[in-house]
């Protein structure tokens, strides 16, 4: 059969119609496909979002040990971190350092006496730059676009650790060993890792999902560490920057740390 | 072609030996066997189909897998508009709750060896 120019023409105008008109019936659909969602079997509450988390760290109320000593317990407790009880073999998503360790280009030895007796959390620094994401040769760790939580799948880490060499903070580990005979009491919520595999601390996503705030702001005393949205300029974590001055590590490196220290 | 009996005999008795465990199977009788799965103690329907989550669950788990971590999306709607968490210790192990009546049965069958469960914890066994 042979197509003349009017056929042609009709039935291109017709196909025109009906792409247009697919849209409008697929949000009818959905309109009417959403009232019959039962929300009795949602499982999580409304989840904590923001444009950019940060996090900051006053450093006065470090130098009181009682205010930070258990958020590196609370931390690794909810993550499954295992303890081999050697440094060659340590798993650490939040520790403490002494000033001269965790800000060694700003020590000096003329510097208020108090400060080098603190101890100041340290962990992954959610860089904005993240040199660890740049390396990964697989895509297991990245930059969330929607807020900026440097991320890990550790189902995709090859365990080539070229992320352990690129971060200059010393925030990932590598489990030379099968780390689940090492964990004291594994949390059911949250999955333990496998032998060949880095891990590092995600800003407590899975917590942060659920509507809660991540373990160390939790378990930390006073405020010490607080945790907030930093595009947002009426935020917590705003008005500490503006009102008190913040230290980031290493920030000459470049990588924009998005862990702020207030001195 | 030279010596032909002797090998036509050796190709009989060759093939006799390769298909022995066939032969063995139906004569003892273990050839029909088909694992009996542990049903879920609770529970209606699964997250999709049956018949599609016999033959498709590694597949829906490992969307579920990527959704989840990657995209940071957490639920799973299903056809009837129920909302479900994207959860493998949870979800799936809430109604199908004994792992070796379930999952392991059908998986020593078929001979695979899945490392879901290297990480992910079975919350009641773990639980100390």
């Amino acid at each position: 059969m042979a197509v003349d120019r009017r056929k042609f023409l009709q039935a291109a105008g017709l196909t025109a119609l009906g792409i247009a008109a697919k849209p409008l019936a697929l949000l009818a659909q959905d309109a009417d496909s959403l009232e019959i969602i039962e929300p009795n079997k949602i499982p999580q509450e409304t989840p904590l979002t923001a444009k950019r988390w940060a996090m900051v760290i006053d450093m006065q109320k470090c130098l009181d040990h009682e205010n930070i000593k258990d958020c590196s317990k609370a931390c690794h407790e909810a993550h499954n971190v295992p303890h081999f009880g050697n440094p060659k073999d340590e798993i650490k998503w939040i520790w403490e350092e002494e000033l001269h360790t965790a800000f060694h280009e700003v020590n000096h030895e003329y510097i208020d006496e108090k400060l080098h007796h603190g101890h100041y959390p340290v962990l992954c620094n959610h860089c904005d730059n993240p040199p660890c994401v740049r390396v990964c040769p697989t895509q297991a760790t990245w930059k969330r676009e929607n807020d900026g939580i440097v991320m890990m799948d550790w189902h995709r880490c090859i365990g080539c650790r070229y992320c352990v060499v690129a971060c200059p903070y010393g925030s990932r580990s590598f489990n030379w060993r099968d780390p689940r005979p090492y964990i004291e009491k594994i949390n059911p919520d949250f999955p333990t890792r496998m032998r060949g595999v880095v891990e590092k601390c995600t800003f407590c996503e899975e917590r942060l999902a659920k509507g809660q705030i991540p373990a160390c702001v939790e378990a930390a005393k006073n405020d010490t560490i607080v945790f907030g949205d930093l595009e947002d300029p009426e935020s917590n974590v705003r008005k500490l920057l503006r009102d008190r001055f913040s230290l980031r590590r290493k920030s000459a490196l470049g990588t924009q740390p998005e862990v702020y220290y207030l001195v | 072609m030279y010596d032909s009996p002797k090998v036509l005999l050796g190709l009989v008795i060759f093939l006799v030996l390769i298909t022995f465990p066939i032969w063995y199977n139906v004569a003892s009788g273990t050839a029909d066997y088909v694992p009996e799965l542990e049903k879920p103690v609770k529970g209606d329907n699964c997250v999709m189909e049956t018949t599609y989550m016999r033959s498709f669950h590694m597949d829906v788990l490992n969307t579920w897998r990527d959704e989840a971590v990657r995209q940071n999306d957490r639920v799973f709607i299903a056809e009837d508009g129920t909302k479900y968490n994207k959860s493998l210790s949870h979800t799936c192990l809430d109604c199908h709750s004994n792992k070796e009546g379930f999952c392991d049965k059908c998986h020593d069958y078929v001979k695979v060896d899945p490392y879901c469960w290297d990480c992910h914890v079975i919350p009641e066994k773990e639980m100390k």
